[in-house]
């Protein structure tokens, strides 16, 4: 009997959990270790954030479905890999601490014969002075989006007799996830409007992309009129036609009670104030440790200088001008350790999607390549598949593979929710990172990569809500609805 | 609903973007079109959504 632990219960964890189990059934070993005793279906944080959504209907309790699913659940955070064992014992072990069942606080050693590392992001708030304070709010988890609500809910009350100012954007220029502050803007808009205090609203987008419509991935371009026109005429285009002036480029240095302070590429310097900010923090590995054998710290070994773990990427390409797609990882696998693999948040980039940027002073000002969504489902599905493999084939079984580089990516981005007046932006991009030499100029196919606002994309949205959750449950049928 | 007039201003920021005319807006809402597009772009996604699963 083999044993997997899978560290990460989100998205790309939960995913790589529940099909190795269904693959691999009771003959071997899967073990989910999770610090949340709940699952996030996270899009759908965005109307939770604008009231839209109670958190009850984006999260449900992870324990009865791994038991229904015959997976160990372990509701603890991983601290440490021994990928030599330890003094006792050459097995393979990562150390917990719980944060539930009952043993909060304790620390644990599981043995392991394959580890796949799901465990996301850290939300770095820390790495802007005056961001983890409370003067601004996020809505990167469900509680988050819960006080969101709660705060701007309070700004919509003011509004109603006094003018209000709202800010939102990413809040540090390497910050990844603009699209879920894309959202939260217009969705709040949306609201106001409904709510009749929208003239009383000054709303303001701030955000490190160069410019609007990059989401981390460099832009898109889409056929419309006989052209092939960039995603930033899309997006500028909502910004214009919803009122929202922007700051673009911009690194937010510090945060104060109702002030941002930032900078922007050319050097220069600014500041917003706010009485409502809802500001991106960006993302680092989430700190995990890794020993040798003998207790020797081998963390730069097994994990890049960021925190998120190594794969069978080329990071070693150098500057911008030498970066291709095939630099992108394809299998997953750690190249130290074989039996170790990274999926979602958790694997390590190679470069950015993005071309690189830095103000005058040699600030980094640019989007850190996004791994969230469909990309993050379906490589968990193959990184499961090649564990499966391993375990089922022996060491010399094929590896599956999933090149963010030859995968496209649907994505739904909420404008406002409504049955008959949301809209939203339906959008594909294929592949998600650019290929310039498949591709040259665009560096995508333009047959398989549209988009456009509308009501129909706030019914893909919905739709979609309700079907990653049953899928996530693990109801009759599950298997078959794709990532 | 919202005039282009009123959105843009001369030489502002959003001077030089696309903005929609009223017609556009009109159809983004409108549930025949819509419903017709929800099936276009289903079809759209399931494509790419084939083609990235291997």
């Amino acid at each position: 009997m083999a044993r997997l632990v899978v560290m990460g219960g989100g998205v790309s964890g939960h995913t790589a959990a529940t099909f190795a189990k269904d693959w691999l059934g009771d003959e071997h070993e899967v073990v989910v270790v999770t610090p949340n005793s709940q699952w996030n279906w996270i899009p759908s944080n965005i109307w939770v954030g604008v009231g839209q959504m109670t958190k009850e209907e984006v999260v449900f309790p992870l324990a009865p479905v791994y038991e229904k699913a015959g997976i160990d659940f372990r509701q603890a955070k991983a601290v440490s890999i021994h990928p030599n064992g330890g003094e006792k014992s050459d097995k393979e072990y990562i150390t917990i601490e719980y944060t539930g069942q009952g043993k909060e606080g304790q620390t644990e050693e599981i043995t392991y014969d394959y580890l796949i590392n799901a465990t996301g992001p850290k939300l770095n708030f820390g790495a802007t002075p005056g961001l983890d304070e409370g003067h601004t709010v996020s809505v990167c988890t469900a509680d988050h989006a819960v006080h969101a609500n709660l705060e701007l809910k309070k700004v919509f009350e003011k509004a109603k007799t006094e003018k209000q100012k709202i800010l939102v954007g990413t809040g540090h220029g390497m910050c990844t996830c603009q699209g879920a502050a894309f959202e939260y803007i217009f969705n709040i808009e949306h609201e106001a409007n409904k709510a009749g205090v929208r003239d009383n609203l000054e709303i303001k987008w701030i955000s490190n992309e160069s410019f609007l419509g990059d989401f981390g991935i460099g832009g898109l371009h889409m056929k419309r009129g006989g052209y092939a026109a960039s995603s930033r005429l899309f997006a500028e285009s909502l910004y214009s036609e919803r009122g929202i002036p922007w700051i673009i480029g911009a690194h937010v240095s510090k945060v104060e009670a109702g002030k941002a302070h930032y900078e922007l590429l050319d050097g220069s310097t600014g500041e917003e104030e706010f009485d409502f900010a809802m500001l991106i923090p960006p993302f680092a590995g989430v700190g995990l440790k890794a020993y040798d054998k003998d207790g020797s710290d081998i963390t730069d070994t097994i994990f890049a200088p960021n925190g998120f773990m190594k794969v069978d990427a080329k990071y070693d390409a150098g500057a911008y001008e030498n970066w291709k797609a095939s630099d992108w990882p394809r299998t997953y696998q750690n190249p130290t350790y074989s039996n170790m693999f990274a999926c979602g948040i958790a694997f390590a980039p190679p470069h950015l999607i993005s071309k690189p940027m830095s103000s005058v002073n040699g600030t980094p000002i640019n989007p850190t390549p996004p791994r969230t969504g469909m990309p993050s489902g379906i490589i968990g599905k193959n990184v499961a598949h090649s564990v499966c493999d391993l375990i089922k084939k022996g060491p010399d079984a094929h590896l599956h593979e999933a090149s963010m580089a030859e995968m496209g990516a649907a994505c739904v981005a909420s404008a406002g929710k409504g049955l008959t007046d949301g809209t939203a932006a339906a959008l594909t991009v294929y592949p998600v990172v650019p290929d310039f030499e498949k591709y040259p100029g665009l560096g995508r196919d333009l047959d398989y990569t549209f988009g456009e606002i509308g009501l129909a994309g706030h019914w893909i949205k919905h739709i979609l809500h309700h079907l990653f959750i049953y899928k996530a449950k693990l109801k009759p049928g599950w298997t078959l609805i794709p990532e | 609903m919202q005039r282009i007039e009123e959105t843009v201003k001369p030489y502002d920021q959003n001077f030089t973007t696309m903005v929609p005319t009223g017609f556009v807006k009109f159809m983004r809402t409108c549930l025949i079109w819509q419903f017709l597009r929800f099936i276009a772009i289903n079809i759209k996604m399931i494509i790419v959504v084939r083609k990235s699963h291997g």
